[in-house]
């Protein structure tokens, strides 16, 4: 361990993000979307509403959906954060990115990384859900170009090749 | 046969009516992507804008002292930073304000190092204002005495429009029905998901660099250019990623030369970025208008006149939104066969949020007018809505009063189509009748279609784009366009064009479009014109590249011209498909020889359409087209919320190029039109909103998503890219009255001020039950 100098008005912790432990200092009152964004370079969860109504800025947070525009990043410590940045494996997409490149579920691409986020979740708990259940839970998340129907095909194409590799592996 | 070369014959294939992703989507789903919400540049300060809160004021005084000794802070400007530096379409706004005339006017900007010493310092400028009485709405602003928003337009006129086609008493008189109706469409706006920001920077010569979201960069050179008394060709535009922009980037406002006054004061980049409450408030609108329209035909159902008395809320400055009437009036002459027109708008200034162009531009709202008064006509003389629709409908070669030429119409396939997968006259006889039975759930069936520009509309001087296209050693394409890329997708079908003409796969191509010092003029991302015009130019220098490509290797292969073709990577002959040389080798061989030859070309295309000039009788767009939806819906009757369970949509979009972006824009589309026809409405009360958020202001989510069933006409538009037409507005247009003659199908209420949400609906309901309708 280093020496860790103390900054006035700032807190020091240490956060991980994506598998990796991040030290970072930041003042008390920010959220767990600003530190990401503006202390860890970390800016592919996006800024849309800041009110938690739009859904751009959600990450996993010990594996859930989590609004980080809501949550003050010192609440985090110690738990496993998941941003849009760790889902790739190396140059690898996972297969809700894959998805949404290929079948048009990113337009503008401003709510895409939250849409994934919120659809890992989804997946991760459900891993057949039908195209109902895929909009219920995506309802959350605002899209002003696809009129969604591209994402929730995207999302239905990820179930499919998750339930798909889940097999190659078993 | 070249030795190296054991590749198999090639046949022939096509790309066009294809899916081909956009080229940038892979670094969107994974966070790669910088939007310009994401930049930060080094020594950059962030800017905040101090605005009114108050919709009409004089500035008594401002007292900046406090805000100026905030450790942190760079620069406080005030209105006389700006003053007389007029901009906008009739030099009526400024960036600061030396007086109040809507809620958001900038009346004070900061740089400060972080957004929190900008926002204390914002808080301790001391404003003293004198509230003076406003006008909210365009009949209280026309009325003799009514306060002045400007004090240099009198009656607080702004633009006004007029066309007359025909002798509209002699139509009237031999009419034998006539609907008269005021619709009073109603504010909303963009709602990009990305939220309006800027970043400027000045070089030590003066040079103006923005980075912005623009979806005009060169003529957005020339409007910025007078808000900062620059030359625009001392402005270099640069655009990043944008989070949508729908129209709302198609104008200057102030938020930018904000950013750029900042930017000279302190000598550092300053980034401007909104919050979402400040993006509810002070981005553009779409125009809330009145429109008295009355449409007349004769008992056998044919069209005999159509009058339109348009009175707009142009808001407090001039933007765009007050501009609309140009296309208003294309539909209100050119919706069906209509042989006499009188149409008139005038725009009212009043102390409201101002209007820019968004998505439709104003054919939404003209449309709502338009499509219900044909369900009513259709009504009085009773018709079939479809036979009504089909009676009037143009056909190919059909010139409107205006001049619009239909050269490839497919408006009765449109209708014969939607009409047919829909079920259409079966279930609206059915549930007409079923209207006045018991039962709190009625369901409902409505028609409606419009008419749009599809291959640009030419109301700048020109409607044309420069291409740069260049071919290097290793068979790799760089497109260098004025055509910008906000999201819809241009990038795709350029690569798939690149990819059809050189036959090389799409994924060699490269796109360079922003930058405005290095990449050539455009119009603008507007008026559903970029696939068509783009399209066309990337065509063209494609095509150019190949002819110079081809006629070397012929030479250097010892063919004889015009026999060969370039497939899969190669150069082949075009009858067998049989390789002949990789491309890449070639073009190697034509850059390293004797004398030397790169390949490199350049193309300037100007659609044959014609300016739309002063008396708005010329053929402004190089194609129309057309669309139909027919929305099949179930009305609550007791709470008046509308669930549409289906839409069919037909459109003629002449020929598919990139399938799966035709879709999403389509879907896209929709989904903001429904927002506009169910939920979304600026709730503005004498000048200010009320509710600036998304809790508030009710967008289109997932699980309202109804199903659509799409069927693509192919008209094959003759001046389009492969028959192409453009086609992202007519979704947007069309879906709202054909939810309002659904409503009517199921309920016989009609709602006249939009949107249909469940208050507006059930209320209707109850008044038509009291009135014993």
């Amino acid at each position: 361990m280093g020496i860790t100098a103390t900054v006035p008005g700032k807190v020091h912790i240490t956060l991980k993000v994506n598998g990796e432990e991040m030290e970072v200092s930041f003042a008390p009152y920010k959220t767990l979307l600003e530190v990401l964004r503006e202390d860890l370079g970390l800016t592919g969860t996006k800024h849309g509403c800041e009110l938690g109504e739009c859904g751009a800025c959600a990450v996993l947070v010990d594996g859930a959906p989590l609004l980080s525009c809501l949550t003050l990043a010192i609440e985090c410590e110690g738990r496993a954060i998941e941003t849009i940045e760790g889902l790739a494996n190396g140059p690898e997409l996972h297969p809700l990115q894959e998805a949404f490149a290929d079948l048009g579920g990113s337009q503008c691409g401003y709510c895409t990384p939250g849409a994934i986020m919120t659809a890992k979740a989804l997946l991760d708990n459900e891993p057949e859900p039908s195209s109902q259940r895929i909009k219920e839970a995506m309802a959350g998340n605002l899209c002003r170009c696809t009129g969604y129907q591209q994402i929730v095909e995207s999302v239905e194409k990820a179930a499919g090749c998750c339930r798909h590799a889940e097999r190659v592996k078993a | 046969m070249e030795k190296n070369v054991t590749v198999s014959p090639i046949a022939k294939s096509t790309l066009i009516g294809q899916r081909v992703k956009k080229p940038d989507a892979p670094d969107k789903a994974t966070g790669k992507t910088r939007y310009i919400n994401d930049m930060v540049l080094p020594q950059m300060l962030i800017g905040k804008v101090l605005f009114a809160g108050r919709p009409h004021a004089r500035i008594v005084r401002i007292d900046t002292s406090a805000a100026e000794k905030l450790p942190g802070v760079y620069a406080v400007l005030t209105g006389k930073d700006a003053a007389g530096l007029k901009f906008g379409f009739v030099r009526d706004n400024v960036a600061l304000k030396d007086k109040v005339r809507c809620e958001h006017d900038e009346i004070a900007a900061v740089a400060a190092e972080t957004e929190e010493i900008a926002s204390r310092a914002l808080e301790l400028i001391k404003v003293e204002y004198e509230d003076l009485p406003g006008v909210f709405t365009p009949e209280a602003g026309a009325l003799v005495g009514a306060p002045l928003v400007h004090d240099n337009f009198p009656g607080n006129k702004s633009l006004h429009f007029e066309f007359k086609h025909g002798d509209l008493a002699a139509a009237e008189a031999a009419s034998d029905c006539v609907v008269d109706s005021v619709f009073r469409p109603h504010h909303v706006t963009h709602c990009c998901m990305g939220t309006s920001c800027a970043i400027a920077d000045f070089d030590h010569n003066g040079k103006l660099t923005i980075w912005t979201q623009t979806q005009y960069p060169y003529n957005y050179k020339m409007d910025l250019a007078p808000a900062l008394g620059l030359n625009p060709g001392d402005i270099r535009v640069m655009q990043p990623p944008v989070g949508g922009a729908f129209g709302s980037k198609l104008d200057v406002y102030p938020y930018e030369p904000i950013a750029a006054l900042l930017a000279r004061k302190t000598g550092r980049p300053v980034k401007v970025i909104y919050s979402r409450e400040e993006e509810f408030k002070a981005a553009p609108t779409r125009q809330a208008a009145i429109i008295h329209m009355r449409t007349g035909c004769t008992r056998d159902g044919v069209l005999t006149f159509r009058s339109a008395d348009v009175l707009l809320d142009n808001g407090a400055y001039t933007s765009w939104g007050p501009t609309i009437p140009v296309i208003m009036m294309r539909t209100t002459s050119g919706h069906y066969r209509v042989p006499v027109v009188d149409f008139k708008a005038q725009a009212i200034y009043t102390n409201n949020p101002y209007a820019g162009s968004f998505r439709g531009y104003g054919n939404v709202q003209t449309t709502y007018a338009t499509a219900q008064q044909m369900d009513m006509l259709a009504d009085m003389v009773d018709l079939d809505p479809l036979e009504f629709h089909l009676k009037n409908a143009q056909i190919s070669g059909e010139v409107t009063p205006q001049k619009s030429f239909l050269r490839e119409c497919a408006l009765v396939e449109c209708l014969e189509t939607a009409a047919a997968a829909s079920d259409y006259s079966r279930k609206r006889k059915a549930y007409a009748a079923a209207r006045d039975k018991p039962g709190r759930y009625k369901k409902g069936i409505g028609l409606a279609s419009s008419i749009h520009n599809a291959g640009g509309a030419k109301i700048h001087k020109s409607d044309g784009i420069g291409t740069i296209l260049k071919v290097d050693d290793y068979a790799r394409v760089t497109v260098i366009t004025g055509a910008s890329e906000i999201g819809q997708g241009i990038d795709a079908v350029i690569t798939l064009i690149v990819a059809e003409e050189l036959g090389v796969p799409v994924e060699h191509v490269t796109i360079v479009n922003n930058d405005s010092d290095i990449a050539p003029w455009d119009v603008g991302v507007h008026a559903s014109r970029t696939t068509f015009i783009a399209g066309n130019g990337t065509r063209r220098a494609a095509q150019k590249a190949k002819a110079q490509i081809l006629s070397a290797a012929a030479k250097m292969l010892n063919e004889p011209a015009g026999t060969l073709e370039l497939r899969g990577g190669f150069v082949v002959r075009d009858t067998c498909g049989t390789p002949l040389i990789e491309l890449d080798r070639l073009l190697r061989r034509m850059h390293f020889q004797n004398v030397p030859e790169l390949v490199m070309v350049t193309d300037y295309y100007e659609p044959n359409s014609e300016p739309e000039g002063a008396k708005h009788i010329s053929d402004h767009s190089a194609a129309y087209s057309h669309a139909v939806h027919i929305a099949e819906i179930t009305v609550d009757t007791l709470t008046g919320e509308i669930k549409v369970d289906k839409v069919t949509v037909a459109q003629d979009v002449g020929r598919v190029i990139n399938r799966m972006g035709l879709e999403g824009q389509i879907e896209g589309g929709i989904a903001i039109g429904l927002g506009y026809a169910l939920s979304e409405n600026m709730r503005i009360e004498k000048g200010m909103l009320r509710n600036p958020c998304f809790r508030d202001y009710k967008l289109i989510t997932a699980p309202e998503m109804p199903p659509l069933d799409m069927h693509f006409i192919e008209s094959n538009c003759a001046e389009g890219p492969y028959g192409a037409k453009g086609i992202s507005e007519l979704p947007t247009i069309v879906i709202a009255p054909a939810i309002a003659n659904a409503l009517y199908n199921a309920t016989g209420v009609r709602i006249f001020n939009p949107p249909m949400s469940p208050e507006t609906v059930a209320r209707a309901i109850f008044e038509a039950r009291q009135a014993g309708k």
